[in-house]
């Protein structure tokens, strides 16, 4: 396809949450829990009502659906700024700063001066009813080998609620995540190739990676924002994997094309959409058609010109009738039928003749049938007579949700930009060009920079750098190097590898902090213990509460000076004089396997191997 | 405009007001947006723009040159006047707002947040109140509860026998909730009213979807539907948005900073509790007036020149000493437990009972009731004169105190009603029931 001439334009919002030590309003650590629920507490939302009569479109939407909630919360995990009993704390001042760096390292302009906003958000993720945010850094690039990108925005934001259940009572909550800071980054629409936006979430994950921000599964967030010249403006929320990307753009890319060919087919035959419902329980009274015959009503509508477009594929096993039923769902129906698609599931031909018969449709005209409580079914056919209209337009601005495979279904309308206000709760937060000063001066390196710098300075593998940049444990490797003076390698594979391992293993390696391995290291550093025995010392160290010293003694891994050494294999090499008399220098295997069993731990292999040849050449 | 010192002499040399969208330019970058006016307490320092984003910053201004892109116009709020039918089959509520915000209207475009006072208002917010009953609404002051002061008593106290006599069927107080606890034992002495007069209010502002108003105020209109001709307030039960207490106005005290649930009956059962405006009586033995049972009537005689005293360790006698010299009418003892303060002030009590003025004992602990007799030191200040509260909250008390010097300047005759249970306010027994509900 050719990008340039679809006029493909797309914009990159990242949230990624910090790895602050509390939250970004209260004093809450930053962790989620299973553990079980304390408190479940139930909630209502409303919508304010705005001055101009007119309520932002994605709050309407919501407001429609039953805004009943529950929250899980917890007396310790938990506060009360969580479950909206209490106002917000001030501003989370560690958090600013990592963002103030992120900002820095995305060459963006801090502002002068923060303030906290409330962006109204009803679908009950946030229990006041908004997230609170605020704008942090503007004007920012990042170069690409595919051209230069405006980095937009960076705000730094209250993560919201995480969603456990949903079912007929409505939403369940946990309040664990409410509050986390997140920072949201936003670019603007300049990305022009599939390939580059990939390249430009890349680049920033690892700008994001430099500072101190949370890891692994949900930590981070990608929403794209898509449209080509004809198209509008899509934003497809939730992409997990970065390779599917490029994947992603292209089937929305056709999904659009094959929305502005519909558009034009519709034109061309005057489609119209009556406002007319039908009733069309009797049509269906003797149906073998499992789904209908359950359902206590049966309605449709008739859509003028749109025979065969509903079956229209607009990606990969996804049609306009999906979309139309995507619609349809918000309203609590399972699904909808068209006539593109029948006679099946049940619905005999016969049925469909009639349908048609009923609802007065000409062969160019399509039916579209919802089986379902009959206010629920004409409240899920009025929306989808609304998608419909949309259709006639083409491309509609929405918000879709992302799914696996690289195709994404409809979510709810984009919202307005209209729905912030200050959050008077908070204090402003003069942001002085001194401190910024400071974070420029004092930028982290990116990852890539630091694992070329530590393979070039300790001369490590490319592997065991990789591995200590991923494991964020550079910091710590240089500050015992600069302190410690034992092998760069052994220090290295202990933070990258052998921690890992004993976590693995089971030990409680959360207790440990980087004092204690550097108390160990001195030990190896002191000749008091082999490097092998290193892991063992650690891990007993991590159970017990010992010193590393103790832990040495208990497990009997301390060295023994080189003259007890040296007695010991004097003592080997005596009671074995028969055999050296016997072997020569041959004896030396037997008799250094005899020696390391006795000194495992104890001392060093090429001590050992040093005295024992010594000792048997005297004799030989 | 809250614009001061530089931002101010700035924004007048420009010709720029509030709400134009402008351009910022400084030496590193620019910024365009709405002006938007600055809390009167900010610095002078910064100007604040809405960008189009919806975000607002603040810029510092001591190199910025502005440029007027736009000339602003002035936002007007102007709804149309809502034209509601009166269902003569549905009791007639009023509501009265004493201030803070029943509703509220956000214009998102400036974020400003208007405080709504009128029916109209309260209805567009809040059209369910429709279902059940024909709403009234009526501003009558516009002031945060932590200024009330006494006189305002008398003055809601007139509005809400005002709103009765024009045929209300009950009456709804939206008030700050800081202080709604001492307006609602204000009230209980003042009024004798035949019909429910229900307090109730927000801890969580309107402006907000998570507002606890609406549900605060469905379940207070139906409370002024019910037939309860008591003066009561009307608070969330619970954190959750599913159901109100209905308390006492003389035994419920604000115990909580900021939980929505701050409402508690101290020394009592609530009367009742609201669930999707039904009503349910938790303690069937609880006695309350019917509707219809008493006449309307104003006792509006109030004394504020009343003193409320702590005691705490170490007090000196000379806080005492001092508001007797400055010619206050009664004092308001908050004593420790059973109703004590320090031997050393019993002189100077006595010097108060000598000269006038009557000491009323409640204790600090709320729950439970004063017992002076059973140390030394309570058996001193009663002969001193101090007048026992019983179980009376300390600011039920000192409300009371109010109302009883505006009904005699005898202090016999003060004592006397100060020992007579008149609102409510006093319970003989002591219920295992009443502890930390
Ligand atoms: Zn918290």
């Amino acid at each position: 396809m050719d990008w340039d001439q679809l006029g493909l334009k797309m914009g990159l919002e990242i949230h990624q949450q910090l790895d602050s030590k509390s939250k970004l309003f209260c004093p809450c650590s930053c962790n989620l829990t299973d553990k079980e629920v304390e408190y479940e507490i139930l909630r209502n939302l409303r919508p304010t009502q705005s001055e101009l009569g007119k309520i932002d479109r994605a709050a309407f939407e919501e407001a429609r659906r039953k805004l009943q909630f529950k929250y899980q919360a917890y007396s310790h995990e938990t506060c009360l700024v969580e479950a909206d009993e209490e106002p917000p704390h001030p501003l989370n001042e560690e958090a600013l700063e990592l963002a103030s760096i992120i900002a820095s390292l995305l060459n963006m302009r801090i502002v002068d001066e923060f303030h906290t906003m409330r962006k109204q958000v009803i679908d009950g993720s946030n229990t006041g009813g908004f997230q609170r945010t605020g704008l942090v850094a503007t004007d920012g690039f990042l170069e690409t080998p595919h051209g230069t990108v405006k980095i937009e925005n960076l705000c730094l934001e209250e993560d919201a609620a995480r969603r456990i259940e949903t079912n007929q009572d409505g939403v369940t909550f946990r309040l664990d995540r409410l509050g986390i800071p997140l920072v949201e980054i936003t670019t603007d629409p300049s990305i022009h190739h599939p390939e580059q936006v990939k390249e430009v979430a890349y680049m920033i994950g690892q700008v994001l990676r430099s500072t101190r921000v949370k890891r692994g599964l949900g930590t981070i967030r990608q929403d794209l924002n898509i449209s080509i010249k004809e198209g509008a403006r899509v934003e497809i929320k939730g992409v997990q994997d970065l390779d599917l990307m490029p994947e992603m753009v292209e089937r929305e890319v056709q999904r659009q094309i094959k929305l502005v060919e519909i558009k034009k087919e519709l034109k061309d035959r005057h489609a119209n959409i009556p406002d007319k419902i039908y009733d069309v329980n009797e049509i269906f009274a003797e149906t073998t058609s499992k789904i209908i015959a359950s359902a206590p009503c049966v309605m449709a509508i008739k859509l003028e010109g749109f025979n065969g477009l509903v079956g229209i594929e607009l990606q990969p096993g996804r049609r306009l009738g999906t979309e139309f039923s995507s619609y349809a769902k918000k309203l609590g129906v399972s699904g909808i039928f068209h006539t593109d698609e029948l006679p099946a599931y049940g619905i005999t031909e016969e049925e469909v003749i009639r349908l048609r018969e009923f609802t007065q449709a000409s062969e160019n005209d399509a039916v579209i049938i919802v089986a379902h409580e009959k206010d629920i079914a004409f409240a899920a056919l009025e929306e989808v007579q609304r998608r419909a209209r949309m259709a006639l337009d083409g491309v509609v601005e929405e918000t879709r949700k992302a799914l696996p495979d690289g195709n994404s279904e409809y979510l709810r309308p984009l919202p307005t930009s209209s729905r912030m206000y200050l959050e008077t709760d908070i204090p402003l937060f003069a942001i002085d060009r001194d401190y910024v000063e400071k974070i420029r001066s004092n930028l982290p390196e990116l990852p890539q920079e630091k694992k070329e710098r530590i393979i070039k300075e300790y001369g490590l593998s490319d592997d065991l750098a990789g591995q200590l940049v991923r494991r964020n444990k550079v910091e710590d490797f240089e500050e015992i190097l600069s302190q410690i003076k034992v092998d760069k390698t052994v220090v290295a594979s202990l933070l990258a590898y052998s921690l890992r391992e004993l976590k693995r293993e089971g030990h409680n390696m959360d207790a440990l902090d980087l004092e204690v391995i550097k108390d160990v290291l001195v030990l190896l550093e002191e000749g008091k213990v082999s490097k092998d025995a290193l892991s063992e010392i650690i891990g007993h160290v991590a159970d017990h509460g010992v010193t590393p010293l103790e832990a040495a003694q208990s497990l009997s891994l301390t060295l023994l000076s080189e003259d007890d050494v040296a007695k010991i294999i004097e003592e080997i090499v005596t009671k074995n004089e028969d055999m050296i008399k016997e072997r020569g220098m041959g004896a030396m295997g037997p008799l250094m396997g005899m020696a390391m069993k006795e000194l495992k731990g104890k001392a060093d292999g090429k001590l050992v191997n040093t005295l024992l040849r010594e000792n048997i050449q005297k004799i030989v | 405009m809250n614009y001061q010192g530089s931002a101010k002499e700035l924004l007048e040399s420009t010709n720029i007001s509030i709400g134009d969208t402008i351009k910022v330019i400084k030496k590193d970058i620019s910024y365009e947006g709405m002006l938007l006016d600055r809390a009167e307490d900010a610095d002078d320092k910064h100007l604040v723009l809405k960008m189009d984003s919806g975000y607002n910053i603040g810029i510092e201004i001591s190199e910025a040159s502005l440029e007027l892109i736009k000339k602003g116009e002035k936002p007007k709020i102007e709804l149309a006047a809502l034209d509601i039918e009166k269902d003569m089959e549905k009791p007639d509520i009023s509501i009265i707002s004493t201030g803070g915000t029943v509703a509220s209207i956000i214009d998102y475009k400036t974020g400003a947040v208007h405080p709504a006072f009128t029916a109209d208002d309260l209805l567009r917010a809040n059209p369910e109140l429709l279902d059940q009953a024909n709403i009234k609404g009526k501003a009558i002051f516009n002031i945060l509860s932590e200024n009330m002061k006494p006189e305002y008593w008398v003055k809601a106290a007139h509005s809400i026998a005002d709103e009765i006599n024009n045929g209300a069927d009950g009456v709804v107080v939206a008030h700050g909730t800081d202080t709604m606890h001492y307006t609602a034992a204000a009230l209980s002495f003042i009024l004798e009213s035949p019909v429910p007069v229900v307090l109730t209010g927000a801890q969580r502002s309107s402006d907000r979807p998570s507002s606890d108003a609406f549900l605060n105020l469905i379940n207070s209109v139906a409370a002024a539907k019910s037939d309860m001709a008591e003066v009561m307030v009307c608070m969330h039960a619970t954190n959750d948005d599913s159901a109100c207490l209905l308390h006492q106005g003389t035994k419920v005290r604000k115990m909580h900073t900021s939980r929505r649930d701050t409402f508690r009956s101290i020394n009592t059962q609530p009367l009742a509790r609201i669930e999707n405006g039904r009503m349910e009586i938790l303690d069937a033995e609880k006695t309350y007036k019917k509707r219809g049972s008493f006449e309307l009537k104003v006792n509006d005689n109030i004394e504020p020149n009343v003193a409320f005293i702590k005691s705490f360790p170490g007090i000196e006698t000379d806080i005492i000493d001092y508001h007797l010299d400055k010619g206050v009418k009664g004092i308001l003892l908050e004593g420790t437990g059973l109703g004590h303060c320090p031997d050393h002030m019993v002189p100077a009590l006595e010097r108060a009972t000598d000269s006038n003025v009557p000491v009323v004992m409640t204790s600090q602990c709320m729950y439970g009731k004063i017992n002076m007799n059973v140390y030394s030191t309570g058996r001193r200040l009663l002969n001193a004169g101090v007048i026992p509260g019983g179980d009376m909250l300390p600011e039920t008390a000192f409300v009371k105190l109010i109302w009883a010097l505006g009904q005699s300047d005898k202090l016999e005759e003060v004592k006397n009603i100060m020992l007579t249970n008149i609102a409510g306010e006093m319970e003989e027994k002591s219920s295992l029931d009443h502890f930390l509900l």
